[in-house]
This record gives structure tokens, sequence and C-alpha cells, in this order.
């Protein structure tokens, strides 16, 4: 049994302590948002936020997270995809395919909560998600834009 | 987007509804053939393409599929264009397979490859929406009894002008429904076009930002198990045995399954808990005749054919031959390009059920009739008893049409569930053990060079490997593949080749090794663009001549080519040196219809390869939606580039070696260069665009690598030279 905070909602699962966090997620939850890529944290698909750090779930035991640690899932991320980086996403279409596209989103949220005002430097050394359709060019437009709208709203 | 889904399928309808946004049930007799199909509880359709709903919502079918390239929204432009309705009313469904296959192929072919989703379709899916139209101004002419050629459509609405009355088309579509559709229709002049050619937004965005577009993976079906698969990993080799009882009492596990000779399955509750299973069941592999077969016996076995007596002539000019054995001087090089898999982002996938009665199959699918075909055969059952539901993919790039195998897979394992739905989903590694594999060629380039430098004579030798003879053996002519000429052919309209070679010779001495190989976004265009622009660029160095001015000689007779090859070297400045440190390449070629180039600047520091600026040309003939051919090209660079540093799948003891994104390295943000686009259509043609600049990436930047080091890189990845 383990009990985890998805998205605010306190959630009590009988689950194997061995199973990363991605297949409780998706299975258990049934979230499924949060994609499958890799299975050894090489792309990125599956990323989440833990007490807002971007992380990547499909390698991280259920085990290792606190039941007090907050697990926010891209459907968490706004209820109605106001969130500064989905609106910059909408803007500017980033999506093509859009399986990668969430764990996308999340790492592009966590980079600019911890560095609201990334320079490319941060970002390339920080979204190393993979996209295998093309969308780069837009992604980091779209986390500039993002990180404007949210200088815009600072100041305002 | 919404799923096409019959009544019967009430749960799945439950199942996936509050994800997907709603879903339409604009068809849903699917195993009768009307004339007409039946309303669905709220509307009627008007054709086969076009459904109109009461509050106006424009439904529009699209046959091909959306992987992520856009098409879904194009084809809705086109026939929204012709239709002269409010493209803000707009949505789209899939019709299903089995639909099709009943209604006597009223949708075409479904085939999503090749660059061919516009280009092939364009004509009949705008047909189809100006028929709709002319069916709505009927339907209002006949209820205000005025002549139909007084009345005109607009923005949804049919006008009499002349009584000053005004109809939406929603209020007009069930006796739109009903009318003849007329037996001739002009479509509107491309210049005239307000909703096509134009840069609209994606259709297909808004579920893509919060998590709820549904994937295959992310099917979700009542009582639905899930499979982990393992085939044998070594090409030609089979199941020997398995001990299903050592996992058959691990949580979750249903059952162990044998799939076909190949593969065993673990059927459990959910993924994880299958996986984890299969993981932990020993097998054992009768290894099969491959075992000795390494990326080193591969290419023994290419080499040897580029020195070959037969090959088959894909072009001939002149007496190349000769022209050779006569010339003062020759250049010759040979280069080879590797194994690569399509590693799209979700892994392959397919969800069946199967009674004794009926299969259906919910599948990510470039190809729906393929996937029905082979859920019929799997199951053993009449095509007619049979159902493909299309979602969208997570990626295809080739790697989801012609091959089905998972959908077999799938279909076999559920059979040995019957009335259960099984999902079965590979793991990564799967995925990359069992590819169907950009097919690995060589070429040996021979060139002569008068004393003024000009091309005299080309021989192409390609030795390497066939995809038709493989996959699509009726594809072939007289024993060639015309599939390995792609884009260096003298004739035809998918893909000639740019220069004028007084005598030229380009053939292919046909090596098959034991892998599975398959059509990889931009197929052998991809190999042959590296082959013949690299060497373009060997020869105009070996000349003493600027590339971009040995290169013009030799186009004056291919205008198109041309074109494209001075835009790029206009915008990256081919006349003015570049920054300090920063050095240039070039290529074009013609492939899927369009013409192609690309212009790069890269610098090498310690070694250190930086991609700064790609600029790239198209001219696909007309375009239909320029942001999304924008992003086209944006994206080939990454595949084409991801292919050039990083793309190697290397055979070691008759399997693959790389198993996933750790050992299979793909482009990732921080060596993404900026790409400009510049989009040139010349009219005339429809040309693909999903595909073509991917082919112009590696010579593109290879060159430029030249340029900056004097290192001439003939074989792929980069990530194996030492650029220091």
């Amino acid at each position: 049994m383990a009990r985890l905070i998805i998205n605010g909602t306190p959630r009590d699962i009988e689950v194997d302590p061995d199973t990363p966090l991605l297949w409780v997620i998706r299975e258990q939850i049934g979230l499924t948002g949060t994609k499958y890529g890799c299975g050894v944290a090489a792309c990125g698909a599956c990323t989440i936020h833990i007490d807002g750090v971007a992380t990547r779930s499909c390698v991280l035991p259920v085990s290792a997270v606190e039941p007090d640690q907050q697990i926010t899932t891209i459907e968490g991320l706004s209820p109605d995809s106001s969130h500064p980086v989905q609106q910059a996403w909408l803007a500017l279409d980033v999506p093509q395919c859009g399986y990668c596209q969430a764990g996308m989103i999340m790492a592009a949220a966590g980079l600019l909560m911890q560095n609201p005002n990334p320079a490319d430097e941060d970002i390339n050394a920080e979204i190393t998600n993979i996209c295998r359709c093309g969308t780069y060019n837009r992604v980091r437009a779209a986390i500039k834009l993002a990180a404007k709208a949210g200088e815009a709203t600072q100041r305002g | 987007m919404n799923a096409i889904i019959s009544i019967s399928r009430r749960s799945f309808i439950i199942g996936v509804a509050s994800t997907a946004g709603g879903l339409s049930l604009g068809f849903n007799v699917p195993f009768i053939k009307p004339a007409l199909a039946e309303g669905s509880e709220t509307a009627p359709e008007i054709n086969a393409w076009v459904v109109i709903r009461p509050d106006d919502t424009v439904v529009i079918r699209i046959a091909r599929s959306e992987m992520g390239q856009g098409t879904l929204t194009g084809l809705a432009q086109l026939v929204a264009e012709e239709l002269n309705c409010d493209w803000s009313k707009v949505t789209t469904e899939y019709p299903s397979p089995a639909q099709n296959l009943a209604r006597d192929r009223v949708w075409g072919n479904f085939s999503t490859g090749g660059s061919r989703g516009i280009r092939e379709s364009h004509e009949y899916v705008r047909i189809g929406g100006a028929v709709a139209r002319e069916m709505l101004i009927a339907a209002a002419a006949a209820e205000w009894g005025v002549p139909a050629s007084e009345c005109t459509a607009r923005m949804g609405m049919v006008t009499h002008a002349a009584s000053d009355r005004a109809t939406f088309y929603g209020q007009l579509a069930a006796a739109a429904a009903r009318m003849t559709p007329p037996a001739n229709v002009t479509l509107k002049d491309p210049k005239d076009w307000t909703i096509a050619g134009k840069p609209l937004p994606r259709l297909d965005t808004a579920d893509k930002l919060n998590g709820s577009q549904v994937y295959g993976t992310d099917l979700k079906l009542p009582n639905m198990l899930n499979a982990a698969i393992r085939a044998c990993p070594y090409f030609g080799g089979k199941v020997e045995s398995f001990d299903a009882a050592a996992v058959a009492g691990m949580p979750g596990v249903r059952t162990v399954v044998q799939v076909d000779e190949t593969a065993v399955a673990v059927v459990a509750d959910t993924w994880w808990r299958a996986k984890t299973a299969l993981d932990a069941m020993p097998i054992v592999w009768d290894e099969g005749p491959n075992r000795q077969v390494t990326s080193a016996s591969i290419a023994a076995m290419l080499e040897e054919g580029l020195a070959a007596n037969d090959a088959f002539v894909g072009a001939r000019q002149g007496d190349a031959g000769a022209a050779l054995s006569a010339a003062g001087r020759t250049v010759t090089a040979t280069y080879a390009y590797p194994y690569q898999n399509h590693a799209t982002m979700e892994p392959m996938n397919a969800t069946a059920l199967y009674t004794p009665e009926r299969c259906e199959v919910w599948v990510p699918t470039q190809n729906g009739e393929a996937s029905l075909a082979a859920a019929a055969e799997a199951a053993g059952l009449p095509v007619q008893q049979c159902e493909v539901h299309k979602i969208h993919l997570g990626g295809g790039f080739g790697r989801r049409g012609n091959f089905q195998d998972y959908v077999r897979q799938a279909v076999s394992i559920a059979k040995q569930v019957p009335g259960t739905p099984v999902k079965l989903m590979w793991s990564r590694e799967e995925d990359m053990l069992h590819g169907a594999y950009h097919p690995t060629t060589r070429c040996r380039l021979t060139g002569a060079l008068d004393a003024d430098g000009n091309l005299t004579a080309l021989h192409m030798r390609i030795s390497g490997q066939s995809i038709l003879a493989a996959v699509r053996p009726e594809g072939m002519q007289n024993g060639m593949d015309p599939v390995v000429f792609q884009g260096l052919v003298l004739a035809g309209t998918e893909g000639t080749l740019g220069y004028t070679v007084d005598n030229l010779l380009v053939d292919h001495a046909m090596r098959n090794p034991p892998i599975p190989p398959g059509f990889w976004r931009g197929v052998n265009l991809n190999q042959n663009a590296l082959y013949v622009e690299c060497f373009m660029d060997e020869l105009a160095h070996a000349a003493g001549i600027d590339p971009l001015a040995f290169r013009r000689k030799l186009m004056a007779k291919h205008p198109k080519h041309l074109a494209v090859l001075e835009a790029v070297a206009e915008r990256i400045g081919w006349d003015n040196p570049p920054a300090a440190g920063v050095h240039r390449g070039l290529a074009q070629i013609m492939g899927f219809g369009s013409y192609v180039a690309a212009a790069a600047e890269v610098s090498v520091t310690d070694g250190q390869l930086r991609i700064h600026r790609i600029v790239a040309a198209t001219d696909p003939g007309h375009v239909v939606n320029p942001a999304q051919v924008e992003r086209q090209v944006e994206g080939s660079f990454v595949y084409g580039l991801s292919a050039c540093i990083y793309g190697e799948c290397t055979v070691n003891g008759g399997r693959m070696e790389q198993e996933n994104f750790d050992s299979y390295e793909v482009l990732r943000m921080a060596e993404m260069p900026d790409v400009e686009t510049i989009i040139l259509p010349s009219g005339g043609f429809w040309g693909g665009v999903g595909e073509p600049t991917i082919a112009v990436a590696a010579p593109a930047v290879l060159n430029a690598i030249f340029a900056a080091t004097g290192k001439r890189i003939r074989t792929l990845p980069l990530k194996n030279h030492d650029l220091a």
C-alpha cells in the first residue's frame, strides 16, 4: 500500500513498492497523459513534477515518493490548459504528433519554476527530452514566450 | 479528432469520451452499402466527406492518418475550401477501414506514407467538398423555389440575394443529403483559396497540451488486459521453449501465450506486471541461421557488390564506362549508409478483441486497410467480420504502414483469450530489436573531369539492400527495385536527377542481408542525396571550382532543381564570406515529387561540431498549409540530422545491438540548429513535403564540415568520426 498525493488528491494504492511511479500513474490512477517512451529515463516522455521539480517517472520506484510529496502530472498542471507554458504552446502551435509533448511541457514548466527567465544555454541543459517529429525550435520559442508572460504577470 | 465509432461499441465510447472531447457518431452502419449513409442521431452525411450537424458543426472525414505531419488539418482545409464553410466550425473524424471496404472504398486509399497524403488525394477530397456545397445550394434553392444558379454559398451559409434570404448549412444539411449530387463540379483555382493555402493552426493541438489526446498506448476498454511481448531477437530465429509455470503465480499474471513461432507474451492486469513477469520468464531461443551475421559481414557483402559485374541499371546516358576509361582525370569515392530504426516516440502497439465471430482492433496505423487485412488474416475470419479503429499515432515515419506485425501479434494473443480485449504494447527494447530498418547501402562514385573542370562522365554503383524485394515484391520491375534509385533517375515526376551528365550510369548490385528492411522517412532518397551531393562537392573541390558554380554548370536543363538551390545559396549569403570560423555546405535533390535544397553553416572547434543554421527550400508545386510545411521541413532536419550524427543500428551475432535511446542517440534540443524555410511553390504539380528535405540535411552538413576541416566524411554516422 502506498499513499500518494496526485494533482492535489491523496490516493491510497495497492502496489508493489518497486513499481515505477509512471505505471502507477498510468495504469492504477488512470492518468494516461504521462507517457512511456524508453523506461530508462533517456527520453523524458514520462516527466512529471514532484514538489515542483521535473522528474522522470519511469525509473522512480513508487516507494521513493514520500506520502506528503506533491505529484503533479500534465492533467494537473492547470485545470483548463491555462498554465503559461500550455498557453505558449497553444500560441505557437508547438505539437506535431504530440506524444512527447506532455513530458516537454512538464519539463518546461519545471525549468521556469527554477529559472523564470532561462537563457538558451539553460534551456539546452534542462530540456533534454526527445522529440522525433522536430518541435525543438518551437519548444524553445514557447519556453521564452511563457517566460515573458510570467515576467509580465509578476510586473502586473 | 474524433473516431467514428459504431453504436455497438458503446462501451468504448464511454471509455474514451471523457478524454477525447466527445465523439461524433456520424456514421454507424458499417456493414451495409447505402448510397447515402443512415443518419446518426444528430446529422446525416451530405456525402462521404462531409457531415453537417444542426448546430452548423462541419465534420470532415479524413481517410489518411494523422501522425504529426499535419495532413489531418491540410486535408480538412481542402474540403472546407470547396465547401465554403466556416473554418471555425470544422471538426474531423476518421472513417474506418471496414466502412471504406463496405462502401466500395469511397474514401480511396488509407495508406499514409511516401509523402502522398495530400498530393495523391487533393483532387477527390476537393471534389467531395465542392459536391457537398452544390447539394447545400440545391437544397436551399428548392426550399425557396428559386434557381440554384441565383444562390451563393459562403461562410457556412447559402444566400439568395434577390429575395434577401439566407440560411445556415446546419439547417440545410438534412435536405441537402437527399439531393442528387451534381455530375460535375469546377474546382477553385488555388490563387482564389481563402482556407487552403493559409497557415492555419492545426486542428489537433488542444488535446495535446493537457494529456487528453488518446494514443494507442492510452486506450482503455472494459475488462481489458495488457500484454508484454518478447520476440526472438535473432533475425530468422524462433521460440524453442519457455517456462510459463515460472511466472504463472506472479502478481496480476493471467496467462502466458506463444505468439506464432517467434514470440512469447505475458498477459496480465497491467502492462507493468506483464513486463515484469516476462522479464522473469526463462525463454530459450532457436537462434536460427544468422548467428554469424555481423555489421562487418554485411559490409563485406556490400563491398563485393560495389565491384560486381551484374547490376540493375536505373539511369543511363551515353557511355559512362568508355568515357571514364578514356578520361584524363577521374575522381573516385565510396560512401556507406548504416541501418537505422524509426524510433517513433510511441512504441508499437495494438489492442484486439477477438470472438469466434468477430475481431476488432484499435491501432495507431499509417494504413488502416493494411491493419484490417492483417487483423483478418491473424484472426482467421472473413474481413467483413473484422474492424479496425484508427487512433492518432505517436509518430509513424514509415514504421506503421506496410508493417503490421504488432497487429498480427495483438490478434494472435487476443485469440488465446477470446472475449477479452488485450492491449499489446512493445517495450522500447522490443521496438529497437524488431524494426523495419532503414536499409544499408553503399555507393562507389567515379567521375571524370575534363581540363576545364567539367563533369564528363559519372558512374554511381549502389550496392545493398532492396526494401521492395523484402516487403513488396510485386513492386519489383524484372527483378529491379526502382525505389533504390530515388532521386537519381532521368524521367518521371517523382524524383529526377538534377544534373545533366553526358555519360551517366547509375546501377544497383542488390545485396540483401537477412535484416528486415523498411520504408524509413525519406527512404532511399536519404542515401542517394548523401552520395550524389557529397560527391558533387568532392568533384567541385577536385576541379577547383566553387561548389555552387560547379553544380550550376550541370543544371541548365533542370531549372526547378536549380531554383531551390539558388534560393538557399542566396539566403545563406553564399557569395559573401561567412563569419569567422563558420563554414558552409550545399545540397539539392528531388524526391517525392518536390524539389528541395539546403545550405548549412557549421563550425568545428576542437573536434566539436556545431550546426549554427540551416536554410532549406522546397518547391512542392502547391502548398495547402505553409505553417505545416514549415514544420515538416524543420522537423525533417531533426530526423535527418539525427541520422547524420547518431543514427546507426549495428548487427552482432545475428541481432541488433542497440536496444534503447541510451545506445541509439538522437538529436536533442541543444544540437538543434535554427532552420529557415523557404517555400517556393511554382504550381502545376503536387509534390510531397513530409520527407524530401530530410535527404539534404546530411550532405549539406557534411559538405560544410569538409569546408571547415578538410575532412571528407563518407560513412555515417558522424559520431564514429574524429573531427579534430
